[in-house]
């Protein structure tokens, strides 16, 4: 849905300067000076719902123009079988020896398939700051790379990301959702 | 005491058996009359303003209902108490059954009597057009003092940007010191899996819709003329950095590098934007051309180097690092040479943010599992947690430099607040429906 009515929100600005003051003047005696003269600008609009809106002046005010995303498409096949997820301990960023094979299939998938991209995305549960946790996920994913390319997957071949706390697989506070949460994604493009 | 103030009631209600002194009010929304009341302001917008501790000097101000404000949409008097109080600096007395507007000659020594040292007087009326025409009068009530007034002619959809320009309007009067009250907040919320960065008065309300995203949007970051908003997407499944032109909606892709992409921060000139690019492995702090340019590497290290801030002078940028082995904030010249660590205890402070008179660092310390904001004092480096809550977020700066803007957990729920910089005064902004998050004050536009 387009937020149409936005564009409605705002009409005109106007650039208000503070006023000098009187003093010592008659309570009653003095007159509100307006200040508004200056602005001419948009009729005022009190309608509500759905103006065009290509029909919509953007005034040099406050208005906000409105942007919708749409979403992005999904990811492509990778090899068939292999656990697509490595999880991580708690303040961890080594790639446990459990996850070892997965991360040997993929690397043997990709040294066979060169024209074959994937994307490795790492990710850490909710507690933190979003910017430092995004960092985190970062060394996560690094950490499969690295394995990766030791195994002689080309650099070009993949990018390591971080989704931070943003994409939990599992939503909730509890060590359980955490522990899932801590996680590299393979993901083939 | 308590002031309970609601759709329900106007009556003013003390009570002052309460140790905690809470203001609280709820705006009549759209009820008596509403024959105008159609966008602007939701029925359930509320403010609420809690004021703790003692020692806290206010100014005593009496704001009367303005003359006509039962037939317009916006309660212009409740929106100019709700900012005032949010302030910290004033303290707003009982008015109640007290009727003036900007031109009632009136004898001061009523208002003397509730206790205020100022009364601010007006009118709202709907002009021939369709407009509103807000006045107001500022008058000193100790010595009688007529301190000047404005009128505002603005649209329906106005009215509360009028009302927040005449609380500027006061505050710079009454305190020397610049409002802030006209000034817009960026901040995200999450709804479903629908996110959304809104532009919204200092107060939260009137939020617009900038970016609707299927996506994460996090960590919006003003430019200086309040003009741009830079940002980190992840409409492309992996962490990109936009600047975003909010009055036109468009984008430019400012980062999008190989990796992941953070952080945004502009200099203080607009010019350059410092982000964390992790291109080269690892998380590091770059410094770009904002018309684009090659970045360049500020941070050599082989550990975490992320939330760069600069300094209102632009000489020097803080940041987050892990190089000691927990994340410490520290500060570095703009080139990037002479780095020195800024906090020392506790084994967690991210998210540093300077206020604009360059005097004070805000940052979220982590203790015993809790995330509160602190505030340092930075020339004597004296530090203190000025919040009751334990999941903070993300503050920023009035540009005024009076109050901090953060991000936080209140009963299970996200909530945008506002505080004082000695935490005395904190405010609960209403802002739009969704989990709300990652706010970012932007600065002056006048």
């Amino acid at each position: 849905m387009k937020q149409v009515h936005f564009f409605l929100l705002s009409a005109l600005t106007l650039s208000l300067t503070l006023v000098g003051c009187g003093s010592n003047v008659k309570l009653n005696e003095v007159a509100v000076e307006d200040r508004s003269g200056a602005a001419t600008a948009a009729s005022p609009t009190l309608a509500p719902a759905a103006a065009p809106v290509a029909a919509a002046p953007v005034p040099a005010g406050r208005a906000v123009a409105p942007v919708e995303i749409r979403s992005a498409d999904s990811a492509g096949a990778g090899p068939a079988g292999v656990a697509r997820v490595i999880y991580f301990d708690y303040d961890s960023f080594t790639v446990r020896s459990e996850f070892q094979s997965a991360v040997d299939a993929h690397s043997r998938f990709l040294t066979s398939n060169k024209v074959r991209k994937i994307a490795i995305e790492g990710h850490t549960d909710e507690r933190g700051g979003r910017e430092y946790n995004l960092a985190l996920g970062q060394k996560r994913a690094e950490a499969v790379r690295r394995s990766m390319t030791l195994l002689g997957v080309a650099e070009s071949q993949i990018e390591a990301v971080s989704l931070g706390e943003e994409k939990p697989a599992q939503t909730g506070s509890t060590e359980e959702a955490y522990a899932r949460n801590r996680r590299a994604e393979l993901n083939y493009r | 005491m308590q002031y309970s103030w609601t759709a329900r009631t106007d009556n003013v209600k003390n009570d002052l058996s309460s140790a905690n002194f809470e203001r609280r009010f709820a705006l009549k929304a759209i009820s008596a009359g509403g024959l105008l009341g159609v966008t602007a302001m939701p029925a359930w917008a509320q403010f609420r303003v809690e004021v703790s501790g003692v020692g806290v000097t206010q100014l005593p101000i009496a704001l009367p209902l303005f003359a006509g404000e039962a037939q317009a949409p916006q309660k212009i008097s409740a929106i100019l108490r709700a900012d005032l109080e949010r302030s910290g600096m004033f303290r707003a007395v009982d008015a109640e059954g007290l009727k003036a507007d900007e031109n009632t000659r009136f004898d001061t020594a009523i208002w003397r009597q509730r206790g205020a040292d100022s009364v601010a007087t007006g009118s709202v009326t709907l002009l021939a057009d369709g407009r509103f025409d807000v006045r107001v009068r500022l008058w000193d009530v100790v010595r009688s003092q007529d301190l000047g007034g404005q009128s505002h002619v603005v649209s329906a959809a106005d009215l509360r940007l009028a009302a927040h320009r005449v609380a500027d309007f006061i505050h710079e009067k009454l305190t020397r010191e610049k409002g802030v009250f006209a000034t817009r907040i960026a901040y995200v919320t999450k709804s479903g899996t629908r996110f959304n960065l809104w532009v919204a008065d200092s107060d939260g309300e009137s939020a617009q819709s900038a970016l609707i995203s299927p996506e994460p949007i996090i960590s919006p970051s003003w430019s200086p003329t309040g003009a741009q908003l830079a940002y980190v997407s992840f409409e492309s499944r992996k962490p990109v950095i936009y600047s975003h032109d909010v009055a036109s909606g468009k984008r430019r892709l400012l980062a999008n590098f190989k990796g992941s992409n953070s952080a945004p921060a502009w200099s203080p000139d607009g010019r350059h934007l410092l982000a964390t690019l992790s291109r080269d492995g690892g998380s590091q702090i770059y410094s770009m051309d904002v018309n684009g340019s090659e970045p360049r590497r500020l941070t050599q290290s082989s550990s975490i180097d992320t939330e760069p801030t600069y300094t209102p002078d632009g000489q020097n940028i803080y940041f987050v690092s892990d190089r000691g082995g927990a994340p410490q904030i520290y500060k570095m010249a703009a080139n990037g040479s002479n780095p020195q660590r800024v906090t020392f205890s506790g084994n967690y402070n991210i998210s540093p943010a300077l206020s604009p008179d360059g005097r004070w660092l805000a940052y979220i310390s982590r203790i015993g599992g809790a995330f509160k904001l602190h505030v340092m004092d930075l020339a004597s480096g004296v530090t203190n947690a000025i919040t009751d809550t334990s999941a903070d977020e993300n503050p920023s700066f009035a540009p005024n430099s009076r109050l901090i803007l953060y991000a936080t957990q209140q009963q299970g729920r996200e909530a945008l607040m506002t505080s004082t910089l000695d935490g005395k005064v904190k405010a609960r902004l209403t802002g739009a429906v969704g989990d709300i998050r990652e706010p970012d004050w932007g600065p002056f536009t006048r």
